[in-house]
């Protein structure tokens, strides 16, 4: 990781992330939305979440059972607490309190 | 600028303050035990302003990923934002100050709270009140981070699975989409078309074809989505 490489990667997702938040009032201040954007606006979140998670799991490897069973289990737990409690910050913590304890264990 | 909007900003802002602070020191301590300068951190946090865009960050400059799947990584996760500013539109017109700032500081949380009607508030104070809110909020994903850097780079025990912190905030966001908006068959070909993406190439090229085919399979997809997506709660 060089500093230039750093440096222009955050300002690229700045600049990309501004332009998100800036564009509806530059193209859209006039006109109606069109109905394609408002369809992806409602169901793309929750498919990038899905691929972000993907992103996150992807160096668990299946050789050795302490490859994949600390994260398996740590994210079922994170999932149930999390539809039973719907608090964000508790199923973060708990669930990274779980996977450091069970990857010492295995 | 009236004491009143000043205090009625604070007390709105305190629920995004706990959550702030709370992700900025995990996102600030991730960027320190990966090995990142306190001061990037603080780049980000100023600049880039996105919390889970800036979680997802840690794991695209560590692995060395290219300016494009940056810049494309960015645009998905952050699409969201588009459609806050479509709905703030009408309510931002009449700002004449700190406009450029608001837009700027439009994240979900700011959004949540500048979207709300007060008609406790006078019209004419609104824009001092929505840029209060605006600045407060950044202000404490900045406190956050700053901490959350410093103490990172003084930790002595061993971190080791700390990193899983971010996985977990993702699969907390996506089980709450799934669970809460009928999302669910948009999540499942999330997850699927990044799996087959990952398989066919690689942990290190997957991400711009997952999200082309992503893309490509909800708009073919629409109709079934469309049709489902109200009744599966």
């Amino acid at each position: 990781m060089s500093n230039s490489f750093i440096l222009i990667s955050i300002a690229i997702m700045s600049i990309v992330t501004a332009l998100l938040r800036f564009l509806p009032f530059l193209i859209f201040r006039n006109r109606k939305t069109p109905a394609i954007i408002s369809y992806l606006g409602t169901v793309l979140p929750c498919a990038i979440m899905g691929m972000l998670v993907v992103y996150c799991l992807k160096g668990v490897n299946f050789v050795g059972l302490e490859g994949w069973i600390p994260a398996l289990l740590a994210s079922i737990c994170v999932v149930l607490l999390h539809v039973w409690k719907r608090n964000t910050l508790l199923s973060i913590i708990v669930g990274t309190a779980c996977y450091m304890i069970l990857v010492r264990l295995f | 600028m009236k004491k009143e909007i000043i205090k009625k900003a604070l007390v709105s802002t305190i629920p995004v303050m706990s959550g702030y602070v709370v992700l900025g020191i995990g996102f600030g301590i991730l960027m320190s035990t990966n090995g990142l300068n306190p001061l990037w951190s603080l780049l980000m946090s100023l600049f880039i302003y996105a919390g889970s865009m800036q979680y997802v960050a840690i794991g695209l400059l560590t692995g060395g990923a290219s300016f494009l799947t940056t810049a494309l990584t960015t645009l998905m996760v952050n699409a969201r934002h588009l459609f806050y500013g479509i709905s703030m539109i009408d309510k931002y017109s009449k700002i004449k100050k700190g406009k450029l700032y608001d837009i700027f500081g439009l994240t979900d949380e700011t959004y949540a709270l500048v979207v709300e009607d007060r008609p406790d508030i006078q019209e004419e104070d609104l824009p001092s009140y929505y840029f209060l809110v605006s600045i407060l909020d950044q202000s404490y994903w900045v406190t956050g981070s700053m901490i959350g850097a410093l103490l990172g780079t003084m930790i002595t025990f061993d971190t080791t699975g700390i990193d899983f912190s971010l996985t977990a905030l993702f699969i907390a966001i996506f089980t709450e989409q799934c669970v809460s908006n009928g999302n669910r068959k948009a999540g499942i070909i999330g997850v699927v078309s990044s799996v087959v993406c990952l398989i066919l190439f690689g942990p290190g090229n997957f991400l711009i074809p997952s999200m082309i085919l992503i893309t490509v399979l909800l708009c073919t997809m629409r109709k079934s989505i469309e049709q489902g997506g109200g009744q599966n709660e």
